[in-house]
């Protein structure tokens, strides 16, 4: 009998065809306090170090923010713990569980991992709202998605949505005809209904106003607790404004990580900032 | 009902629908009533013919949605539509029975020519018009499942893409031009007798042969409609314009452009079947490059993004395609370059980007 | 009565040749070539062989190539030769002019296979004393295919005066061929010394023979060790062959597409008119040796030059007139130039000629030089190989020691950066092209001299260029090379057993799987820079 268990569980067919096997969705467990492990990870490009032993970890609820100068390796970092860029060497998981190197970008996403971009890309052609139901939280393979439909849950979700991001006159529009900051909030709403654990935000406020920027602070704010969030920016009055505890990026590695106070007043950070003098 | 849903708002495909219809209704009636002097008279050349262009036009739609909705462009279409059309071809083949020139019974002519015993395997099952039929649209399917398969997870795009299905077609015509591999090699098959039991030859035949294609047309437009209008065709767009920022939020690109990819192999297919019991012979010709990069003319004068865009390219373009070899056979492939750079450089959107243009202005 | 008397005194003749009246022998031989029967006429060859006439040669000449007849009425051997329906003859002995006659008053002295080849290596034993070694080489090279006891005597013989080394291996070789059937078990031995590793194939098949029915073990031990260093030497010949055709097609390759790792690999542009490029330098050939007939060489190396330009020019043309408003926009750059060569296709056709057009080779490029007997290398692969590395050479020399070089790299790399230096983007865009598509034009001319040229000639190309630059890693020289060559020996390698179609099918399959592995090819340019 077992010999039979044991033949039918090698000929399953998602044994035999390694690509019918359902994405490995684990847990998140973040009953460690961590929801973003990030251990001893070096990526080189041509010989040139972006990412060197860095290792990183944010806590469950957390709303950190990470700065640095060009080059430090703040988009490759994004990069890394997005799938789209595998390190040559360390460790990144998402929890305690979900190793983030073993898995494919919409794998990634769909365990809960939210990023925008620092260039704002929406879907151009199609609407505003169509963008939101693209990016809307549910079974997204084939077949669903053909027969999709929004339940009116949903609807009301993004019509909320809508509002949030100040977009609700602009729902039937191509997203292509909207201004810089605008895109910028359909992106950051985009990233909402998506309904992540992590936000991976970079560079949130460029091209804002300063009434936009402090709404956008605003709201960074009222994710965090729930969510966490990680906020790439070069506006330190905008860093100063949101955040809680900074992390210092220089040539791929943490140079120092504290509250905005403690790493202002940190003599290297000076250094890497003011040229070494 | 489902097909006025998926027609509610797009005013291109109503007009096609009702196009289609009327000539399935009138083309019909001009041959059999009006008669011969008429200069309203259809001759049976030129139901065929138009049958013909129908079937293009389907292959049209299909290339459309591969090529306007999802950013995939397929140099190789003409491939999927030849082997749908062999599978046709093969069915007709066997019916010919042992009417051929060497009379026998099981072995189509050019096999008893190249003094062949046994029918091979692969022609096994040709004689019944069912299993050809799901041959015409599980072949072309199977070959793009696996060509996609290889390419897409590669995340092989753009222009590599492009010149990838080019090769998938210019092998497979190397392929067919040999004797060895069993279709006739150079001259294809041909001589077919009739279909289901009706004679090729008569009009009732060939009537019936361009209904089915207007309905084809009609089925391949609408099933093309659905998708595109549904959720998934908002994600094909979405992989089109941003591939990457699609992958970010969670869809698995490569999956919907595998199955997208097939069905539209599979309309490819289904046209191509329609296309050889009406012109009378398929052969390696087919694959050759040139006609696929045709089709992508066609769309590309129709205009990209618009399905019925599509069908009005394949329409203008052979139609223009015939007047013009029949005048000057030589200035034919002048025209189709310069139409190939005038397009691209200054008129993008095609024909219906015309028209959508004046409704913006 | 008569033919007895015959078979007595040629048997004489034969068991003491030395002392035999030669010329009366060459006589009385002359007569018996007047029988029919088949067996005497082959002992009558053997006397005119041996009887040292000087007109012995002409005799057989003749009787091989049918000039041989005999008259009906004088019953005597003449030399005929057709002038229109009758025949002019001349005497045999005398080269006397008898005068025409019909044929039918004449009969042939007929031949088969067997005198055939005795008549053939009865001349060669009589050309062994030819002044010219090239025809002592033939001759000797004629005899291996019937040797025996006496021929061998006369290779040994005239090996003592023979100067010429190779025709001295050739007559060993003979001897050693006689030596193998020998009694005498040392002279066998000594034979298969000679024999061992000798590529000849009547070696190989004396020393089968010999193995079937050879009793002595060492004998048999040694004949095995000659044989197997044959084979050995057979193989590693077909491999050199082998290689030496994939280098040759790689050539080929490489030369198509290191046009586009120009256009395509440095500048991003997918020129679908680049096999037309090809074509047009390949016409540019044609053209020139029609202009001058009588000096394809000079035509041939006259026309790399204009070839060049003319590519070079459409391709400066194409870039002005269509790629530059397209920058950025890849598919509809493929599209348009697919309409260019479309129309340059359908130019030469109405404008030249729809069929292939002939060009010729010059002199200098027909012919092989010999390695052995079984590999041989021909001049005009060994030139197209020379050729691809020197405009390799070239072309690398232009990108990394030039200005022009500079320029077109720092535009690659980086456009506004490189305008904000002052390079003027637009005419590098224009130059580079030009440069591209001249090349192009090149590989054209060596083309031209290897496969017909036709409308349809760059068709082909087009894809194979691109397969091979997308292989080699887009924007890398090297790269192209190493897969050029890489998969013309694939191609090479697989045609044997996989047939020429079949193994372009599968190369083609293996480049979609190796893309599948590594995206960027064998040597991919790494970096943020890359990913664009």
């Amino acid at each position: 009998m077992t010999m039979i268990r044991n033949v039918r569980e090698r000929i399953a067919r998602n044994k035999v065809l390694k690509f019918m096997a359902p994405p490995p969705m684990l847990e998140l467990d973040v009953s460690h306090g961590e929801i973003l492990y990030l251990e001893d990870l070096n990526v080189s490009f041509d010989g040139f170090k972006a990412i060197n032993d860095l290792t990183m970890y944010i806590e469950a609820g957390e709303l950190r923010c990470i700065i640095g100068p060009n080059g430090a390796g703040k988009t490759t970092m994004m990069d890394i713990i997005t799938g789209k860029t595998r390190p040559d060497s360390g460790r990144a998981y998402f929890g305690s569980l979900i190793n983030l190197l073993e898995l494919s970008e919409p794998q990634i996403a769909t365990a809960g991992i939210g990023r925008k971009f620092q260039k704002p890309t929406v879907f151009e052609q199609l609407h505003v709202i169509d963008n939101l139901e693209l990016a809307l939280q549910c079974d997204k393979r084939v077949w669903p998605t053909l027969f999709a439909k929004l339940s009116s849950t949903q609807q009301d979700f993004i019509d909320e949505t809508l509002q949030l991001i100040g977009l609700k006159q602009q729902r039937n529009k191509q997203a292509g005809s909207l201004s810089h900051g605008q895109k910028q909030w359909l992106e950051i709403g985009m990233l909402l209904v998506q309904e992540p654990h992590l936000l991976l935000v970079d560079e949130p406020v460029a091209g804002m106003t300063h009434q936009e920027m402090d709404r956008t602070a605003e709201l960074l704010t009222s994710l965090a607790g729930m969510h966490s969030v990680v906020v790439v920016e070069h506006d330190m009055d905008f860093v100063r404004s949101i955040a809680r505890k900074v992390t210092v990026l220089h040539q791929g590695s943490v140079l120092a990580e504290g509250s905005m106070d403690e790493v202002q007043n940190d003599q290297r950070v000076i250094e890497v900032y003011l040229g070494e003098s | 009902m489902g097909v006025f849903r998926i027609l509610k708002d797009d005013r291109g495909g109503q007009m096609l629908l009702l196009f289609l219809s009327i000539i399935t209704v009138l083309i019909p009636l001009l041959h059999l009533l009006v008669p011969e002097s008429s200069p309203f008279h259809v001759t049976t050349y030129g139901i065929t013919l138009f049958g013909k262009y129908l079937t293009y036009a389907l292959l049209a739609v299909a290339v459309d949605l591969v090529w306007g909705y999802l950013g995939i462009l397929s140099l190789g279409h003409g491939a999927f539509f030849a082997l749908g059309g062999y599978a046709m071809g093969m069915y007709l083949m066997r019916q010919v029975g042992d009417r051929g020139v060497y009379g026998d019974p099981l072995l189509p002519d050019f096999m008893v020519f190249l003094d062949w015993k046994e029918l091979p395997w692969f022609w096994l099952g040709f004689d019944m018009f069912w299993f050809a039929m799901l041959m015409v649209a599980l072949i072309p399917g199977v070959l793009a499942f696996i060509f996609g398969w290889l390419t897409f997870r590669s995340r092989v795009t753009g222009v590599y893409l492009s010149i990838m299905t080019q090769a998938l077609t210019y092998a497979l015509l190397l392929a067919f031009f040999r004797n060895e591999m069993g279709f006739g090699g150079n001259n294809g098959l041909t001589d077919f007798k009739d279909i289901l039991g009706f004679n090729l030859q008569d009009d009732t035949t060939r009537i019936a042969l361009f209904i089915a294609s207007a309905v084809a047309l009609a089925f391949g437009y609408l099933v093309c409609r659905w998708i595109v209008s549904s959720k998934l065709g908002r994600v094909t767009v979405a992989i089109r314009d941003a591939e990457d920022r699609t992958r970010f939020i969670g869809y698995r690109v490569e999956y919907f452009k595998l199955w997208v990819f097939t069905v539209s192999a599979v309309l490819a297919g289904i046209a191509g079947a329609l296309y050889v019991p009406q012109v009378g012979i398929i052969n390696p010709g087919e694959f050759s490059p040139l006609n696929s990069i045709e089709i992508v003319i066609w769309v590309a004068i129709g205009g990209r993004y618009t399905l019925y865009g599509a069908v009005i390219g394949a329409l203008l373009v052979n139609y223009a395609k015939t007047l013009l070899t029949g005048i000057m056979p030589d200035a034919w492939l002048f025209a189709l370059g310069g139409m190939f750079i005038l397009i691209t450089l200054f008129l993008p959107h095609g024909i219906a980007g015309l028209f959508r243009r004046e409704k913006q202005a | 009565m008569t033919r007895i008397f015959f078979i007595i005194t040629l048997l004489l003749s034969f068991v003491n040749p030395l002392q035999a009246d030669t010329a009366s022998d060459f006589d009385s031989a002359l007569q018996l070539l007047k029988q029919k029967n088949y067996a005497l006429k082959s002992d009558a060859i053997k006397t005119i062989a041996a009887s040292g006439n000087p007109q012995a040669r002409a005799v057989l000449d003749a009787m091989l190539n049918g000039g041989l007849f005999i008259r009906k009425k004088e019953k005597d051997l003449v030399f005929a030769q057709k002038r229109g329906s009758n025949y002019q003859l001349t005497a045999v002995l005398s080269g006397e002019d008898l005068g025409q006659l019909k044929k039918r008053k004449l009969k042939k002295v007929g031949i088969n296979n067997t005198l055939r080849g005795e008549l053939r290596s009865a001349l060669a034993l009589l050309s062994l004393n030819n002044p010219d070694p090239e025809k002592r080489l033939e001759a000797v090279n004629n005899m291996l295919g019937n040797i025996d006891a006496g021929r061998a005597a006369t290779l040994r013989d005239s090996l003592e005066n023979e100067s010429d080394s190779s025709v001295q291996e050739v007559m060993r070789l003979g001897i050693a061929l006689s030596d193998i059937t020998s009694d005498d078990i040392n002279t066998r031995k000594r034979a298969i010394t000679v024999l061992h590793g000798n590529l000849h194939p009547t070696a190989w098949n004396s020393l089968t023979t010999l193995m079937a029915k050879e009793m002595d073990d060492g004998a048999r031990n040694a004949a095995k060790e000659a044989l197997h260093s044959i084979d050995v030497k057979r193989q590693m010949s077909s491999i050199a062959e082998t290689l030496f055709f994939g280098i040759s097609l790689g050539s080929v390759l490489v030369l198509a597409a290191i046009g586009l790792a120009i256009t395509f690999g440095v500048m991003g542009v997918i020129n679908m008119a680049h096999g037309e490029l090809i074509m047009l330098g390949a016409y540019t050939t044609y053209l020139v040796q029609v202009i001058m007939p009588d000096n394809p060489g000079t035509a041939l190396l006259l026309s790399i030059p204009l070839a060049f330009v003319v590519s070079g020019g459409v391709g400066i043309l194409i870039e002005r007139g269509v790629i530059r408003f397209l920058y950025g926009r890849p598919l509809e750059t493929l599209l348009a130039t697919f309409g260019v060569s479309l129309i340059l296709q359908q130019l030469v056709r109405v404008v030249i000629s729809p069929q292939n057009v002939p060009v010729t080779n010059p002199e200098w490029m027909s012919g092989s030089i010999e390695i052995n007997s079984v590999l041989s290398l021909t001049l005009n692969r060994l030139y197209i190989i020379a050729f691809c590395l020197l405009v390799f050479a070239a072309l690398f020399f232009i990108l990394k020691k030039t200005s022009l070089g500079l320029q077109v790299r720092a535009v690659a790399q980086n456009r506004a950066m490189a305008r904000a230096m002052g390079v003027r983007s637009e005419r590098v865009d224009a130059l580079t092209f030009g440069l591209g598509s001249g090349i192009a034009g090149i590989a054209g001319v060596a083309l031209s001299q290897l496969t017909n040229v036709g409308p349809n000639l760059g068709q082909s190309y087009t894809i194979d260029s691109f397969m091979v630059v997308v292989f080699g890693g887009v924007g890398n020289l090297w790269g192209t090379l190493v897969a050029g060559m890489t998969l013309g020996i694939a191609n090479k390698v697989m045609e044997p057993w996989a047939g020429a179609v079949l193994a372009k099918i599968l190369i083609l399959v293996f480049i979609i799987l190796f893309i599948q592995k590594r995206p960027r090819g064998l040597f991919p340019q790494k970096g943020r820079a890359a990913e664009g």
